[in-house]
């Protein structure tokens, strides 16, 4: 009896420890030691682009078919909890095909050793994206580590009819944009234009572009970050002043209240890129119709230059046992007229192609704009005058590092220059922590 | 026949061990070992050279104690023990007096309704406590809260909930909604356990229901008072949810509040997973001696009690 017993618990523990073993083995999804390179392909793609997987379809069933090659995709959280996601299967060699990357992450990815180079295999495509974001894809180098897939240009959003009602004009510079705001403010006090969010650091970032920053660039085999320069200084005291002096507010974006302020006109202007009609949808639905883009303030009168906020990619993995296969799907994805229109319709982003930008299912304004038919002809031609953006391998750091910062000197109302040196401060001494060669 | 009696001894004498086998597992599969792992994580770091792009650029070395001397030395993580501190001292003594409270009314004998208010003040205890601070953050927020309509209505001060001391008080008050009703279940059980005959004895010597309440009930559940304490205090330690819920709310609660915040950050967004294990082990080390200080210390003074 007592025999069996044990011969009974010893099984049992045997069975529960093939089935422990047995979780830590099975994770291979066929994408590891797959057939050879002339058989038919199975590729894994993590992204989190809404409809990516109904994209990928229209790829299985034709282009894919023809070549053998047939791709999964599996849904993602977006942002930072990604990257570390990436890096951490890359450091199992267990990385997927294919990745959706958001431009800031690719050097960090890449300094991962988690991207492949895939200059050779589709560096052809260069022509059919703008420089500016072209290189981000690259990082300025020979190599090339993504194919861009959507970009958001920076834009200048508001209430038409409340513009008209305080008899206020659009402001094609920053000046005009602080006069407009300290207009409104003496017309009705309890209103404000907009506010500056410490929430996203993508924004700051975009309007440190078009201000001409470079935030990190490389020089022999050194980083140089450049947060604080002039630039991003001018930018950060602009925005520093407006809440200082109360013409703007210090609340952050994306909260319930704010949601309520842009419903209700408590808020009549949003500095935004070009998903912004997405974002008004749910946030204002009761003023569709009433709000209109316009170019982004300049700082310089006359001049069209705009930053980008937010944006990604498509890149194949060092893992990918078919680098080939995975660059020629990463290609087609994101230069195919068919791909880029079904991009367009079942994931909604705004193709970073040049030729898609127009035409095709952007031929018609958003629904919430309706009253501006001509809103993607007009957003084509602000997105030419993107400025390029510098990103390094610490982009997290540094926007932790403004998040904290920002949001003690917009609580406080103060200036923002000791945050922007906080933020400079943070991001190279991390740098120096891990080793990189920084120069002063 | 004969032989299994002789194998019965050898049986007798292994099979405590056999019934120890799946728990010595299962225990050292997901317990030991990624603690040991956190350990020997805690004493690495990544050595990035040049510019560190491309392959062999960055490599894993041996980094000693210089991820636990960064991080002692870092002022934010010290700066958000404090915070937690000064949380957890509205936290646990407001928590576990309301749950004392209740527990003792709902003990009352002549209480109505007592099944339907005991799950009244437990319920929000199953609410996961994201979904709970969303609500409340929800409440907080003058622009959508109807407490503040309510408040503009009346003429009365509106307070912002979610900046300075009030946003202590903010916080707190979503752990207390949500932890009373487990620890009022904990306390009313053990209330529940002593024996009706001391209330007896109690009430033939003259004894008021407060008077039974003050001596003879609260000392009688003091070991379940001791327990919930250790709770609350491991809790409090480890608030992560509630903060991390209203950030984006406020510019007030920064991506490092609470330690565990820090780590958090670490972790996953600055992909340091190296000082992250450091402060988890050092976060580890510090509740342990907490709590078991506070436990050793409640346990000399009730053997003290006892022999008096």
């Amino acid at each position: 009896m007592k025999y069996r017993i044990v011969a009974a618990s010893t099984a049992a523990v045997l069975a529960a420890t093939a089935l422990l073993t047995g979780c830590g083995s099975s994770d291979d999804d066929g994408s590891g030691d797959g057939p050879a390179a002339s058989g038919p392909v199975s590729l894994t793609y993590w992204a989190w682009a809404p409809g990516l997987d109904k994209v990928a379809d229209i790829w299985n069933k034709g282009e894919g078919k023809k070549a053998g090659i047939t791709v999964t995709v599996k849904k993602q959280a977006s942002g930072d909890d990604l990257v570390t996601k990436i890096i951490t299967a890359a450091k199992a060699h267990k990385a997927p095909d294919l990745v959706q990357a958001e431009y800031q992450a690719l050097p960090t990815l890449v300094s991962n050793d988690v991207l492949a180079d895939i200059s050779k295999e589709a560096g052809d495509a260069k022509g059919k994206f703008a420089d500016g974001v072209w290189q981000q894809a690259t990082l300025g180098s020979d190599a090339l580590y993504a194919l861009p897939q959507d970009s958001g240009p920076l834009m200048f959003y508001y209430r038409q009819d409340l513009f008209k009602q305080y008899g206020l004009s659009v402001p094609t510079t920053w000046d005009e944009f602080a006069e407009t705001a300290r207009a409104l403010k003496k017309k009705a006090p309890d209103k404000d234009l907009t506010t500056f969010s410490s929430n996203d650091s993508g924004l700051f970032a975009g309007l440190a572009q078009q201000a001409g920053a470079q935030w990190w660039t490389t020089g022999g085999d050194k980083w140089k970050v450049a947060i604080d320069d002039p630039a991003t200084q001018k930018v950060a005291g602009f925005w520093g002043g407006l809440v200082k002096e109360g013409a703007i507010d210090n609340q952050p974006m994306y909260t319930p209240a704010w949601n309520k302020a842009l419903n209700t006109g408590k808020q009549i202007a949003w500095v935004s890129a070009v998903w912004a009609p997405g974002t008004l949808t749910t946030a204002a639905p009761d003023t569709a119709g009433k709000w209109a883009m316009a170019p982004l303030p300049q700082w310089t009168a006359g001049e069209s230059v705009t930053g980008s906020w937010g944006g990604s990619s498509t890149a194949v993995t060092n893992d990918s046992k078919h680098k080939k296969a995975a660059a020629a799907f990463a290609k087609w994805l994101n230069t195919d007229s068919a791909a880029l229109a079904a991009l367009v319709k079942e994931s909604g982003i705004y193709p970073a192609a040049t030729a898609a930008q127009t035409g095709g299912a952007l031929a018609k304004p958003p629904a919430y704009f309706a009253n501006q038919p001509g809103f993607y002809t007009e957003a084509a031609k602000i997105a030419q005058g993107t400025a390029p953006a510098a990103w390094g391998p610490n982009v997290n750091v540094a926007y932790t590092a403004f998040k904290d910062n920002f949001a003690k000197a917009a609580k406080s109302r103060s200036d923002f220059a000791p945050a922007l040196t906080a933020m400079q401060d943070a991001t190279v001494a991390d740098l120096k922590k891990q080793g990189f060669g920084v120069s002063e | 026949m004969t032989r299994a009696r002789r194998r019965k001894p050898y049986g007798v004498k292994s099979a405590p061990y056999a019934f120890l086998i799946p728990a010595t597992v299962l225990f050292l599969l997901f317990f030991a070992l990624p603690i040991g792992y956190a350990l020997y994580l805690s004493l690495r770091r990544t050595e990035v050279s040049g510019l560190g792009l491309g392959k062999g650029a960055r490599k894993e070395i041996w980094a000693g104690f210089a991820n636990y001397t960064d991080a002692l030395s870092d002022s934010e993580l010290l700066h958000g023990a404090l915070r937690i501190l000064g949380y957890g001292a509205i936290v646990v003594p407001v928590m576990l007096g309301l749950a004392l409270l209740f527990a003792l009314l709902l003990d009352t004998e002549r209480l109505r309704l007592r099944g339907f208010t005991r799950l009244a003040i437990f319920l929000p205890y199953a609410i996961p406590g994201v979904v709970a601070a969303l609500m409340w953050g929800f409440l907080y927020l003058p622009d959508v809260s109807p407490f503040y309509f309510l408040l503009d209505k009346a003429g009365l001060p509106q307070p912002d909930l979610l900046d300075g001391g009030p946003l202590y008080l903010a916080l707190a008050n979503i752990a207390v909604w949500g932890g009373t009703g487990f620890n009022m279940i904990v306390i009313y059980t053990s209330l529940r356990a002593i024996p009706a005959e001391i209330f007896e004895a109690a009430r033939l010597d003259g004894c008021s229901q407060l008077q039974i309440a003050l001596r003879i009930k609260i000392p009688m559940v003091a070991p379940s008072l001791v327990l919930t304490f250790f709770f609350s205090i491991i809790a409090t330690l480890q608030v992560f949810n509630e903060p991390t819920t209203l950030k984006p709310l406020t510019n007030s609660l920064s991506t490092t509040w609470s330690p565990l915040m820090k780590v958090y950050q670490d972790a996953f967004v600055n992909n340091d997973i190296y000082a992250a294990a450091a402060q988890a082990v050092i976060i580890a080390v510090a509740t342990l001696a907490l709590s078991f200080g506070f436990l050793k210390a409640a346990n000399s003074r009730t053997k003290q009690g006892a022999s008096q």
